[in-house]
């Protein structure tokens, strides 16, 4: 079997010995770049999630103000390019942090790098989530949240308890679709200097001149990355949707 | 326009405009008569590769999107994956396997240095479109299946029962219901291809992100053309919304929601 | 001093942040070998790290290695990321503007390395028509902007793998860059296209003189900690037996 191949691929060997996870390959430095990208989008989907939520109830029941400064945050997000928010919350960020610091007294910080990376794609994620949260929640049939007020429920417990878990279902798709982006998004960090995925690719890349390999086989990670949860997000909307009603 | 004006707002652009005084007065604008001729250059790359790119792969997305919601599995299957895998992975990758992939082909193969084409594949440029097209074909084509399955099949019957050859079908019902279908996603991607246009810095191409890296790393000013930049791009995505947005009134009226 | 950092670790574990307890050595994080490069254990190795190390041993400084953007490490330094450059920065006066620099460490020529057989030449007329690759924010940069630009294309690369990658596929006809950092790549099966064509004219305002530590403006103690260590491992041999670990000559300069 492996003859076979060796004949119809005379460069197999180098390749998997340059992919091996033991160095000299190159296959772990790969795998812990996966893990940090994978961490960082986690944090990022979360904080997005979070800030979305917030976000999208500011947007429909906040006062004008509110609303109005959403409304800035989401246009401006979404029109500037990421690389540039990166960039700019990166450096910026930082330097207001520690400013801030500075004048309560305190000594500078060093924001870990996983961290810095989250704060940032979640701002950025943030934006996003809030319209897709937002349209969720109007979507919510408005026979529910009045039969919940008439039961005397507070607005906390008509949101706990009818508002998130009805909406929920409507917004998977909108959040399966940030999660997605938000694991490609991560490879913008290299711009950056993150040791994430798409920068130890780079590095193995241009410390072995294999640049097709490995560009691949970070290919091959992202892509098993997307499908798996791909996949895990179809499941979790077919729980949800037991019990809904379907239109 | 009066109901827009509301004192709230009034207070808020007041802010605006102070705040955007005070950066006038209190950043550093030195830079910019030394670096507006390279900034409109920049810009004109940028938009060139905007619409080139979006041209290109909008003609790629249209048999992609028929391919799999309406042909053979031959066709389909590998439409599919086509999409699963620019979807799949970042566009960064995919700009730079596209790029230094191909560049460390070239020693092994002396002849490519030879060929006509060699001047065209000696510029980093056709690289960034090639990149940028297939990644918008890729998303544009999953928008346009959904778009060609949600035309009616009845519409398409009464056609042919009319006498409509097939490809007249295609022509003159299909597609056009199809792109009016698909038109208010396509002014949303048009949006996120702008945002994408400044990844191809990193393969040497000099359109505007790559000037204003230029500006700091000759001036050492971080944030003011940053800032400058995010105006910019926000000012193009806007008037791209406001193109779309004129397009869909005309295009999808009498359209059947 | 102690209850200081006790607060501020504190309220740094509070924010979900580190503290920044060691110097942080800010190097780049692209790989410019034989200075520093990351093996395939996701270590970095190379003459500079073990300059870096031997220094802050010489000064007994807790020191922290953290590889940052070479394209913005002045405003990582300046925003406070890191605390010292490390990563081969020549010392100019238009960056003594915005940081200050220890003593140099190192010093190498600034070569032209081109495609053979190409009748290219280390000056301005024998790189006019010509694609010219060199490494973003760099003094190669400035120095191309100043004498080639206009004549020569240039384009400019997050990395010197980059250029050297695309100087072997001969999508460039040159790249102005480090002499020392140029000689693995000429070794190499992918530098056999190419050679040295030796140094340009000399430039001190731009090319520099010699490779140097950065630091904050005003950060006196810092500074002097580095240009102590210097000495120190220039004084007790250690600098010549890591040099000789990787050079055959002696790259200190004059």
């Amino acid at each position: 079997m492996l003859d076979g191949l060796h004949a119809f691929w005379p460069g197999l060997e180098a390749t998997l010995a340059l992919l091996s996870p033991q160095p000299p390959g190159w296959g772990g430095g790969l795998l812990r770049g996966a893990l940090n990208s994978l961490i960082i989008a986690l944090g990022a989907f979360g904080l997005g999630a979070v800030i979305g939520i917030f976000g999208a109830l500011g947007k429909l029941g906040g006062g004008p103000v509110t609303r109005d400064l959403l409304a800035v945050y989401t246009t401006v997000v979404r029109a500037v390019p990421e690389l540039i928010l990166i960039l700019l919350l990166y450096y910026a960020g930082t330097d207001l942090l520690n400013q801030v610091l500075a004048l309560v007294g305190q000594r500078p910080v060093e924001i870990s790098g996983v961290v810095a990376g989250i704060g940032v794609l979640g701002v950025v994620q943030g934006a996003y989530a809030t319209e897709v949260l937002r349209g969720a929640i109007q979507a919510v049939p408005r026979g529910q949240l009045e039969a919940a007020r008439a039961y005397g429920m507070s607005r906390g417990q008509t949101f706990r308890r009818v508002t998130f878990p009805a909406m929920l279902p409507l917004a998977l798709p909108g959040l399966s679709n940030l999660w997605l982006i938000a694991t490609k998004d991560t490879a913008l960090l290299a711009v950056v200097g993150f040791s994430e995925l798409t920068l130890e690719t780079r590095q193995a890349a241009g410390s072995t001149r294999a640049y097709f390999t490995f560009f691949l086989a970070a290919g091959a990670l992202y892509l098993l990355m997307t499908l798996v949860s791909g996949r895990f997000f179809g499941w979790l909307e077919t729980q949800f949707r037991r019990g809904q009603v379907q239109p | 326009m009066t109901a827009w004006l509301k004192p709230h707002r009034l207070a808020l652009i007041a802010l605006a405009v102070a705040l955007a005084l005070w950066a006038g007065w209190a950043l550093r604008w030195d830079w910019i008569p030394r670096y507006w001729q390279l900034g409109l250059e920049g810009l004109w790359r940028t938009l060139w590769l905007l619409v080139l790119s979006v041209g290109i792969g909008f003609a790629l997305a249209v048999p992609l999107g028929l391919a799999q919601a309406a042909g053979p599995r031959w066709l389909a299957a590998p439409a599919r994956w086509f999409c699963t895998l620019i979807r799949g992975t970042p566009l960064l990758l995919q700009i730079w396997l596209i790029y230094y992939g191909i560049g460390s082909l070239f020693p092994q193969y002396p002849w490519i240095r030879q060929s006509d084409l060699w001047p065209l594949l000696r510029q980093a440029w056709p690289y960034a479109l090639t990149a940028l097209s297939l990644s918008y074909a890729g998303y544009e084509g999953e928008v346009m299946r959904g778009a060609f399955r949600a035309v009616p099949p009845g519409q398409l019957e009464a056609a042919r029962a009319y006498g409509f050859s097939p490809l007249a079908v295609f022509r003159r019902i299909w597609l056009p219901q199809a792109l009016a279908r698909a038109l208010p996603t396509l002014g949303g991607e048009t949006v996120l291809q702008l945002k994408a246009t400044p990844l191809v810095a990193t393969i040497t191409v000099i359109e505007i992100y790559a000037v204003a890296s230029r500006v700091r790393q000759d001036t050492f000013i971080v944030y003011e053309p940053l800032i400058l930049l995010a105006l910019v791009y926000m000012a193009i995505a806007g008037l791209l919304a406001l193109g779309f947005r004129a397009l869909e009134k005309r295009y999808t009226r009498g359209l059947g929601h | 001093m102690k209850t200081l950092v006790l607060t501020a670790s504190a309220l740094a574990l509070m924010a979900g942040v580190a503290a920044a307890d060691p110097l942080r050595i800010g190097i780049a994080a692209e790989p410019y070998p034989p200075f520093a490069a990351p093996d395939a254990a996701g270590n970095w190795v190379g003459w500079e790290i073990d300059i870096i190390n031997a220094i802050c041993a010489a000064s007994s400084l807790d020191c922290a290695i953290t590889p940052t953007a070479w394209d913005g490490i002045i405003p990582a330094l300046t925003s406070g990321r890191i605390d010292v450059i490390m990563a081969s920065m020549t010392i100019t006066e238009e960056r003594a503007q915005t940081i200050d620099f220890s003593q140099p460490y190192y010093n190498t020529p600034v070569v032209v390395v081109a495609q053979r057989d190409m009748g290219i030449a280390a000056t301005a007329e024998g790189l006019a028509g010509r694609v010219l690759g060199v490494q973003v924010s760099t003094v190669f940069q400035d120095y191309a902007q100043q004498y080639f630009e206009g004549e020569t294309e240039i384009r400019t690369y997050q990395t010197q793998d980059e250029a050297n990658q695309d100087l072997a596929a001969g999508r460039i006809d040159a790249t102005l860059a480090d002499s020392l950092a140029m000689d693995p790549f000429l070794e190499s099966e992918a530098g056999a296209c190419c050679e040295n064509l030796g140094a340009v004219p000399m430039d001190q305002a731009i090319l520099g003189s010699g490779i140097g530590a950065g630091v904050r403006k005003g950060d006196a103690e810092t500074l002097a900690a580095i240009n102590g260590g210097i000495d120190a491992i220039l004084a007790d041999g250690t600098y010549d037996e890591i040099t000789a670990r990787y050079f055959t000559t002696s790259i200190y300069g004059q």
